[in-house]
């Protein structure tokens, strides 16, 4: 039999899954324990993608994992995180602190206390707290998905109620030191619900890979938006899996902010389940150094007269590469689809590399779909047109940047969010 | 104010300005002419610092500065302003956010305070009305969705703006209606003092009725091969540019 890609990882992780067995004693009959158990086979059919893998074929995740990060290393004690730092100034949110994983209660705000918004820890018994666990992702191939399923023991649940308007968005906020670790959420939100929450992964000192999985239902006419935000340490390892299930004329946006880090990699995956869906996924990358960031799209039409937009931008400096891969799929009963991609991307350097790839599969008549990509180094012609104008040549580049990336921030929707990247922008661009 | 010294330019492997001899003093309107390719928007790039040409000879003097050693910004910074054939689009910037930025830096180059945010809607305001250009126009992305009339009269509002020491017009009435190329004449005509030079780049006549020229130059293969008064530009406009190509062969 041909050798799996991550055999050391897998053997690792085969200790680990024992030992939890072993922990769980009587609890080890559990539906949920019956799931953990068929990903941990899943993944051990399939090993970790290789380097052929076509859809981690630009991303080899599995090299810098065995090369960087010890899956063998029983978890450290957390030491005392400031978590200030990493925080959005002027952000207005309800604040979830979760220190390796684990909601700090101490740290973050009190939602309990919040109408209509119910949050439960995720436990061994995953279905206590959710039915939702592995229903969106049931289908899945993706052996990090696999992986989380199998081994993240942390992660909340939330369940925003039908008919509530949340005042705030609420912030998940993921800060670690410990070298790896997973997490799984589960979001549940009620018809003619309206939220925005927003997730952010920062790690100190050792830490360095994680892997987040988050299953995300949209209930009928419900209007939610999710950030991503990736500003992490340039060693910094992460591979984020979000699915996302939309029922009848429901909203959903999905804002991919990466700003930093040495390997990421987004999946992102909407079914629009019923007829009069919304998606929008808007996606901003701005990179230098060596960061490796690669976004993985999916949205599949299934039913009629959905919507869907995608914008993703790129802003590649020094040795960054950047990967976009969006799948449309428009099935035959989805009549009457508009979906709508696009991906531009702008390098800064001769060293900056990008591998865009749209791929559309339709198989309904009546729809309007378009897509289309773009690569490129900054306008020649406008940068001129702005010195003409007596603009020195860094500030026209500034100027002509901040333009790029403008039509994704006017997106986000979120004033705060749009200064902390507008910030970054102007910060990078005065090194 | 601007003398050029046997300019010579090229772009690639092609040589295009093959000696250029031009003064231009203060208060002067200066039109060049010339057939299609003779090199006259050319010269106006090369002045104005455009990178894809390469200056292969000669000297460019501008206010005791050498002009050909600056970049297209401090050019700019130092009263040089062209104003373009082409205008470029750039969607997500709007007029007034990129004329706040260009005029704070021409300030800050000639060590004034920037404008505040009163001092500078007042100095638009009035520019504004000069060209007749709507505010509305200049909050949306620079040239963006704008008719070739707006562009134009875009650039002669920013030229308003920077007040610039030397103005280049490379081809104004190119695309313009007979009212628009009125409008922005009276702009350019309203700007003009005893301090400031206009260049004026066309391939008609038709412009320089409105702005008149003092001296009229004709560019032919590189060369300015006959320069005259605006007398000269009539001649063009009556006879055509032939016989200023037989002339010019003739001499070779």
């Amino acid at each position: 039999m041909e050798k799996l890609a991550g055999q050391q990882i897998l053997e690792a992780l085969h200790t680990r899954f024992n030992d939890f067995e072993a922990a769980l004693n009587g609890k080890a009959q559990t539906e949920a324990h019956a799931i953990r158990k068929a990903a941990f086979d899943l993944l051990n059919q399939n090993g970790l993608p290789h380097a052929k893998h076509e859809e981690y074929k630009y991303t080899n995740l599995t090299k810098a994992l065995e090369k960087h990060v010890s899956f063998n290393d029983k978890p450290s004690k957390t030491k005392n995180i400031d978590t200030s730092s990493f925080t959005i100034p002027g952000l207005e949110a309800y604040q979830l602190i979760f220190i390796n994983g684990i909601l700090n209660t101490d740290l973050s705000d009190d939602l309990s206390s919040v109408a209509g918004v119910s949050l439960k820890l995720l436990t061994e018994d995953i279905y206590e707290a959710s039915s939702l666990f592995n229903q969106a992702v049931a289908d899945s191939e993706d052996s990090f998905v696999a992986m989380n399923t199998a081994f993240a023991q942390h992660g909340i649940s939330i369940h925003i109620a039908d008919q509530v308007v949340l005042d705030k968005p609420i912030v998940l906020h993921y800060v670690g030191d410990q070298k790896e670790y997973s997490i799984r959420n589960l979001f549940s939100c009620g018809r003619l619900s309206q939220a925005t929450f927003i997730e952010k992964v920062d790690s100190v000192n050792d830490a360095l890979f994680t892997n987040i999985v988050n299953e995300i239902k949209v209930e009928e006419q419900a209007d939610i938006k999710y950030f991503k935000i990736e500003n992490d340490q340039d060693e910094s390892l992460h591979v984020a899996n979000t699915f996302v299930t939309q029922l009848k004329d429901s909203k959903f946006t999905a804002n991919t902010i990466a700003l930093n880090g040495q390997m990421i990699r987004n999946n992102l995956n909407i079914q629009l389940e019923a007829e009069g869906c919304e998606a929008y996924m808007n996606g901003l990358y701005l990179l230098n150094g060596k960061s490796h960031v690669d976004n993985h799209t999916v949205v599949d039409h299934k039913k009629p007269n959905a919507y869907s937009n995608e914008l993703y931008k790129g802003i590649m400096d020094d040795k960054s590469t950047g990967v976009f891969n969006g799948k449309i799929f428009v099935r035959q009963d989805a009549q009457k689809t508009n979906a709508f991609q696009s991906n531009k991307n702008i390098l800064l350097t001769n060293d900056a590399t990008v591998n865009t790839k749209p791929q559309l599969e339709i198989w309904a008549d009546d729809v309007k779909c378009s897509h289309g990509c773009t690569t490129g180094q900054i306008d020649k012609d406008a940068l001129f047109y702005l010195q003409a104008r007596g603009i020195k040549k860094d500030k026209a580049m500034a100027i002509l940047l901040h333009a790029f990336a403008s039509d994704v921030l006017e997106n986000f929707e979120n004033k705060a969010i749009q200064d902390y990247v507008e910030a970054i922008i102007t910060k990078r661009l005065e090194k | 104010m601007l003398s050029i010294k046997n300019l010579q330019a090229r772009i690639e492997e092609k040589e295009i300005l093959k000696g250029i001899d031009l003064e231009v003093k203060p208060g002067e309107v200066h039109a060049i002419m010339g057939p299609n390719g003779s090199g006259k928007s050319t010269l106006a790039s090369v002045l104005a610092g455009r990178e894809d040409y390469e200056v292969t000879g000669g000297e460019v003097d501008f206010l005791g500065h050498d002009l050909l050693e600056m970049d297209a910004d401090e050019r700019a910074r130092e009263g040089v302003f062209l104003a373009f054939q082409y205008p470029v689009e750039i969607p997500g910037v709007s007029t007034t956010n990129f004329m706040k930025t260009a005029i704070n830096q021409v300030r800050e180059h000639r060590g004034e305070n920037p404008l505040d945010a009163v001092s500078f809607l007042k100095l638009m305001k009035e520019k504004m009305k000069l060209v007749e250009i709507d505010q509305a126009l200049l909050s949306r992305s620079l040239n963006e969705g704008f008719s070739g009339g707006e562009k134009k009269r875009n650039e002669v509002f920013q030229m308003a703006m920077l007040e610039p020491k030397l103005a280049i017009l490379d081809e104004t009435d190119s695309g313009l209606d007979i009212d628009a190329l009125r409008i922005v004449a009276n702009g350019v005509n309203a700007l003009k003092s005893a301090d400031n030079a206009t260049i004026v780049v066309t391939h008609y006549q038709r412009l320089l009725d409105y702005i008149v020229p003092d001296f009229v130059h004709v560019l032919y293969q590189g060369k300015i091969v006959k320069s005259g008064t605006k007398d000269l530009a009539l001649e063009l406009e009556a006879k055509g540019y032939d016989w200023i190509k037989e002339e010019a062969e003739a001499a070779v």
